[in-house]
């Protein structure tokens, strides 16, 4: 399938309409459906809403575009509430938050390999192995919890191992901000990918504040309080990529663009054809509100959208195990720091990240108690083919 | 009704390994690269938890007296030696929970309306029944406060407590997706613990000398011998008859 972005005219904006009834559709279910599904479901939320808020903090600077953009976000909304709806009760908010690392992993290592700028990519390498490293802490947190296992909700796609270790990802907030691409020079995917993985990180630090204080254990609310701030630092680094001398048409532009080839990426991979049907319908949907911005950005300034759009799609985002890219990226960039805008050696690292990190791990490091000695193993580390059966934890108090 | 009270069937599950052994193999081998950042075991956990809890305050308090009546019987009951607000907690507890368990059989009775019953499974007025029983225990309860000068619109810690302990029967009573059968497993929790704590009250209420409010407590927790009774039976009924069930589902 390929999509000429700048003739495509999509369902217009007008006809972009639901019902309660259509918003909540039966979800997906937490068993039979492929992990893949989840994760493209968690990720388009995470789109939708992060357009949403975008688009909302234009409104806040800007005055004539007020009513374009509250017809946008509207149908936007609706369009996060459908497809999070998708999601199912049965599915704890701890599960939920594997299935959300597990997106970090597996679209974020897609992006860092389709991404032609070497310094975007390497920065979606670093942001990739602090995520890894969450998943495991998460797993391990979900089995000594609530004696789960992580795999039913990963089916093997992705590991459950150590990445760069979460105790050593805080950072001083001036060496989470990076240099931003040029939007002369950019390629089109270069500003795509950035937008999406802003978006994805960005609902995940959402999501974590919301659910964090839902839970009784005192360790899992730490852990999720330590996390959280990593995906403060994430949406720093990435939203920090993208070049703010952009027009505020030009960034909305890009916005429906980012939207479009999520889409587009989903409709390629989706593997239950209920689900996909919505996909389809969104990408039409996108496409209506991308041909709508175009309109906007010829009569109010004069350009040429086609200028900014590619005129084909990019390679649809791999949903995919990325597993041998993955162990590779962590076999040579494990222990890389970040100081200033450059991604360094470890010898390299700041001083201010080591003061502040120092600090903030004074009192404890709920990432390191959570996992103490935890190697992930098929049914929890109390199964009994566990190599390293930890069933001593009682027993040691 | 797609499926009726068939709760089991062989599909595509896919959350063990065996489902994807190629995959499997390829984590275990990576897995194994990778050791764990600090030494330990699940036993840290433990440290933590213990640290928080004897710092902890407690989930919060009984409400004081509501009425005059109230002042005088506390006293009167504080005279006698007794701790009044511990048995206004546990009568607190249990008007919430009747007041839920008639909301979850709500839920049940739609169950039976989508999805229908099975041999040996419950009819409709016996479900309508049991939800009319919760509603006038409740009513009873919320009398026993008004009469103990308690107030019976507050939630006491214990009646709290055991809302969060049943948090999950309601999502499994309300998911859409679990027929009869599954909800009414989930009403069997409710009338075993529900049960035990009607027995408890009664015990309480006569120890402490509220001998009418005893019978009256005594006669609530026969019916709710009887609806366990009825739960269990409806719930061994369907297992034995699905389990034996000769239909194309293995």
């Amino acid at each position: 399938m390929t999509l000429d972005l700048r003739n495509e005219k999509g369902t217009p904006l007008d006809r972009q309409r639901f019902t309660w009834r259509e918003l909540v559709s039966p979800p997906i279910s937490k068993l039979d459906d492929d992990a893949f599904t989840r994760v493209r479901i968690i990720l388009m939320n995470g789109i939708e809403l992060g357009s949403n808020r975008t688009l909302h903090s234009m409104a806040r600077i800007n005055g004539p575009l007020r009513r374009e953009l509250a017809r946008v976000r509207r149908v936007e909304q609706h369009q996060a509430t459908m497809v999070n709806w998708l999601l199912p009760a049965d599915q704890s908010p701890l599960e939920t938050t594997i299935a959300y690392e597990q997106v970090a992993i597996e679209v974020t290592a897609s992006l860092a390999l389709n991404e032609p700028d070497p310094y975007l990519a390497q920065n979606y390498r670093f942001g990739l192995l602090e995520d890894f490293d969450h998943l495991y802490r998460y797993s391990a947190l979900l089995d000594r919890l609530t004696g789960k296992d992580a795999n039913n909700i990963l089916q093997s796609y992705t590991d459950v191992r150590p990445g760069r270790p979460t105790i050593v990802e805080h950072r001083h907030p001036d060496d989470d901000v990076r240099r931003p691409y040029d939007r002369r020079a950019a390629a089109p995917i270069t500003k795509l990918n950035a937008l999406t993985l802003v978006y994805g990180e960005q609902q995940t630090q959402d999501y974590y504040m919301n659910i964090g204080p839902l839970f009784a254990d005192p360790l899992a609310r730490q852990l999720y309080a330590e996390i959280a701030s990593i995906e403060e630092q994430h949406v720093t680094q990435y939203e920090s990529l993208l070049d703010p001398d952009e027009t505020l048409l030009e960034k909305w532009l890009l916005n429906e663009a980012c939207e479009v080839y999520n889409y587009y990426s989903c409709v390629a991979y989706e593997t239950n054809p209920r689900i996909k049907a919505i996909w389809e319908r969104f990408l039409d949907y996108e496409l209506g509100q991308l041909r709508h911005v175009m309109g906007l950005m010829q009569q109010l300034e004069g350009r040429d959208p086609a200028e900014l759009l590619p005129a084909t799609l990019p390679e649809p985002i791999k949903y995919e195990s990325h597993r041998d890219f993955v162990r590779e990226v962590l076999r040579d960039e494990v222990d890389l720091r970040a100081c200033g805008d450059e991604i360094v050696p470890l010898e390299r690292d700041g001083r201010a990240s080591i003061a502040y990190r120092d600090h903030m791990n004074s009192q404890g490091s709920p990432s390191e108690t959570v996992a103490a000695g935890y190697r992930w193993a098929p049914g929890t580390e109390q199964s009994p083919e566990a190599p390293a059966r930890s069933q001593k934890g009682m027993a040691a108090q | 009704m797609k499926n009726g009270n068939v709760s089991i069937r062989v599909g595509t599950n896919r959350t063990g390994v065996g489902t994807s052994p190629l995959l499997t193999q390829a984590m275990l081998a990576s897995v194994a690269e990778g050791l764990p950042s600090s030494p330990g075991n699940s036993g840290a956990v433990a440290a933590v938890r213990i640290d928080y809890a004897r710092q902890a305050e407690p989930l919060g308090t009984m409400p004081p007296p509501a009425t005059l009546k109230g002042v005088f019987k506390t006293a009167v009951e504080v005279l006698k030696g007794n701790k009044p607000s511990f048995f206004l907690d546990k009568v607190g507890e249990r008007l919430a929970f009747e007041r839920t368990g008639s909301r979850l059989y709500e839920a049940v009775i739609s169950k039976f309306d989508a999805y229908g019953t099975w041999d040996g499974g419950p009819g409709r007025a016996e479900l309508v029944a049991i939800w009319a029983d919760e509603v006038s225990h409740f009513e009873l309860l919320n009398q026993a406060m008004l009469r103990l000068g308690a107030d019976p619109t507050a939630m006491t810690p214990s009646a709290d407590l055991a809302a969060v302990a049943s948090m999950g029967l309601l999502q499994v009573v309300t998911d859409p997706r679990t027929n009869l059968a599954q909800t009414l497993q989930a009403a069997l929790i409710a009338e075993l613990t529900d049960n035990d704590s009607w027995l408890t009250l009664t015990d309480l209420a006569a120890s402490l000398g509220h001998d009418e409010l005893a019978a009256e407590f005594q006669r609530a927790h026969r019916a709710e011998e009887m609806h366990l009774a009825a739960v269990r039976q409806w719930v061994t009924a369907h297992a034995l008859a699905e389990a034996k069930r000769g239909d194309a589902s293995p």
